[in-house]
């Protein structure tokens, strides 16, 4: 097992290294033009331009570049913007980090919840109508684009419904922080889970009720029905929790696509001040300091909840561990 | 009868895959056709702004822009639900519906130009690398590895901020930041790494069948063994796919243009389009809902046509859990 976990972080390292240098490249080695006005934002002052070529050593060779940004980003944690000029990036990021934590958890429970129950009920049901009456509303479900969601969602829930009873405890768009007022915070989450989940539940409903019933010919099923156990309890026991493994795997990496940055979209419908607002803030000045550190900072997340998950993988199936 | 031939077959009885094959005809149409409503039913210019124009509805002549009821600012013409201004005006007083179906050629267009350059490069990519293995086998998967890791959104978001200051230029190609080139080549090459892997793992499974064997041992070329023998058992997949990464592909697109980093000004696109009418969201909703009602139907035709094409090309496929669209 420590082998194991040493051998992932290695590559892990590897890894990291590697999407810093693809980082580094996207922004200072795009071919053509010079990397200096690109950073300095769209209405960049020569002034500006000068102070990152200094900054950045963008006279140097290639080599001393990248460590000179990754000093910046991961050592000296300095990064500033230049459009907004004395905004340091990282100390942004970590203000905005809770947020996305607090949509990205809620929505989480909910889809787990939700795509389990209709994955099992569309499984059980087949043969009957509702088997493809769930699995068409689970396609709708992954076809919808969330941010056009999320704005009819606010057109019913901010202002066509919110004088009547049903949408009435919806507070006006924006946050609050979970410790200073829970039931607000909330109130302010739900719909945003909601709306983020979505994709989910219909996403991971058809790939559960696929690999229920892909399980349905395997052995170890026939066993246990064979062994008198009620078919309830077939299904739930040991077909379900075989397929919650490609489950868990397929949640873990999910789960850090969206911490690191892939709730973007939810984000901005909502006015949610996340990580990724932060990124969507700076994208209409191509204020690329920011927006270089943020796809940094979300691609070490991924990068790093890929390794838990094939850690916390490899100690549930010690089989993963030999390769 | 051939293989092809029975999943032809098979693909026309599947009656779901076919209502969504006519949807997609239809709304291809409708895009293809957008001119001809602009200046046959609508009369307008839908890039032009009409600030100050007036239509006429039943024998009234009405301001396009109107002031609003409180005085302060001004509100655009709602849906007149008839041939000019059919779903209403937008804030530059442009004609909402005419632009709906130029919105759609550009997510149409980009959605299958990015879809046919991912499949292209990758089936290329995925041939040589798994036919060739060793060493530009490892460099290659663990470069596509790394693109993986990335995730999707902020890998567009990265490449599209770069490129839209000054757009591209590599040697003699210039891309203008405002061309549609620009999203058709970043979204094409970001999903490069979803298609590469599976093609990859075909072609290692192909390359020691017994019939590349027997060409082998007739002296064939490696060209002819690459195109001759192994692409031809690897295209259905890719077939499979392609609607399945259009799909996905006109996603990608419509967030990145409401991202306002997508297709740019003067073009529209649908996600730009939605991204155009937030402002007015609450008071002009139609703005911003129709051309996500048509991002819906056409992404669920595409992926209820691309199960359909993937049962009839392999009857005992199983809901891959191969994940095309990572993250959102």
């Amino acid at each position: 097992m420590i082998a194991f976990i040493v051998r992932r972080f290695l590559s892990m390292t590897v890894v990291l290294f590697s999407l810093s240098v693809l980082v580094f490249l996207i922004f200072f080695a795009t071919p053509g033009v010079d990397p200096a006005r690109r950073m300095a934002g769209r209405n960049a002052t020569p002034a500006n331009i000068a102070a990152i070529r200094a900054e950045f050593s963008l006279d140097r060779p290639l080599p001393i570049q990248y460590v000179t940004m990754m000093d910046h980003i991961v050592v000296q944690r300095d990064v500033e913007s230049y459009t907004n000029r004395g905004v340091q990036v990282i100390p942004e990021i970590i203000r905005a980090a809770p947020v996305t934590l607090s949509l990205v958890l809620g929505a989480s429970v909910i889809w787990v919840l939700a795509s389990i129950a209709l994955g099992v009920l569309s499984a059980s049901l087949r043969g009957t109508i509702w088997d493809p009456l769930i699995m068409a509303f689970a396609l709708i479900g992954v076809s919808l684009p969330v941010f056009w969601l999320g704005m009819v969602a606010n057109l019913f829930t901010q202002q066509r419904w919110n004088d009547t009873w049903i949408f009435r405890w919806v507070p006006p768009l924006g946050y609050t922080r979970l410790t200073d007022n829970p039931l607000l915070w909330f109130q302010h989450l739900v719909i945003p889970w909601i709306v983020l989940s979505i994709l989910y539940v219909g996403f991971y409903a058809r790939i559960l009720r696929s690999d229920l019933i892909e399980k349905e010919n395997e052995d170890y099923i026939r066993t246990a029905r064979a062994k008198g156990i009620s078919e309830c309890r077939v299904l739930l026991r040991h077909q379900l929790r075989a397929s919650l493994i490609t489950f868990v795997s397929l949640f873990g990496l999910d789960f850090g696509a969206l911490v690191a940055g892939g709730a973007l979209l939810v984000e901005v419908v909502f006015g949610l001040p996340g990580v990724g607002r932060l990124t969507y803030l700076s994208l209409a000045g191509l204020d690329l300091p920011v927006i270089m550190t943020t796809v940094l900072y979300g691609a070490f997340v991924i990068v790093i909840a890929s390794a838990v998950v094939d850690v916390l993988y490899a100690w549930l199936d010690p089989r993963t561990r030999a390769s | 009868m051939t293989t092809q031939a029975v999943a032809i077959s098979r693909l026309r009885r599947n009656r779901a895959a076919m209502l969504a094959a006519v949807a997609l005809v239809l709304i291809a149409a409708g895009t293809l056709l957008a001119p001809v409503y602009a200046s046959h039913v609508a009369h307008t210019d839908p890039f032009a702004s009409n600030l100050s124009g007036t239509v006429q509805i039943d024998g009234l002549q009405v301001p396009v822009i109107q002031p609003n009821a409180s005085g302060l600012g001004s509100i655009p013409l709602g849906p007149t639900l008839r041939s000019q201004y059919f779903l209403g005006a937008d804030t530059q007083g442009r004609d909402v519906a005419a632009r709906l179906l130029y919105g759609g050629r550009a997510s149409l267009l980009v959605g299958i130009g990015a879809a046919l350059i991912a499949c292209l490069i990758a089936t290329l990519v995925g041939l040589f690398a798994g036919f060739i293995g060793g060493a530009t086998d490892a460099v290659v998967s663990r470069t596509l590895d790394i693109i993986w890791a990335f995730p999707i959104y902020l890998l567009a978001i990265a490449l599209s901020t770069v490129l839209l200051t000054q757009g591209l230029s590599i040697g003699p190609i210039t891309i203008d930041p405002q061309s549609l080139w620009l999203p058709i080549l970043i979204i094409g090459v970001i999903y490069v790494p979803y298609v590469a892997r599976p093609v990859r793992g075909e072609v290692i499974a192909v390359r020691h069948r017994d019939f590349v064997e027997a060409a082998i041992a007739q002296g064939a070329k490696r060209r002819r063994l690459l195109f001759r023998e192994v692409l031809p058992n690897v295209i259905p997949s890719v077939i499979v796919i392609f609607p399945l990464m259009v799909a996905t592909c006109i996603l990608t697109e419509s967030a990145l243009s409401f991202l306002s980093i997508g297709v740019q000004p003067p073009q529209a696109s649908w996600g730009s389009l939605v991204n155009d009418g937030q402002t007015q969201l609450y008071t002009r909703p139609w703005v911003s809902i129709a051309p996500g009602i048509l991002i819906t139907i056409t992404i669920l035709a595409l992926n209820v046509l691309g199960d359909g094409i993937r049962e009839a090309v392999d009857p005992r496929a199983k809901v891959r859990t191969r994940r095309l669209r990572k993250t959102r």
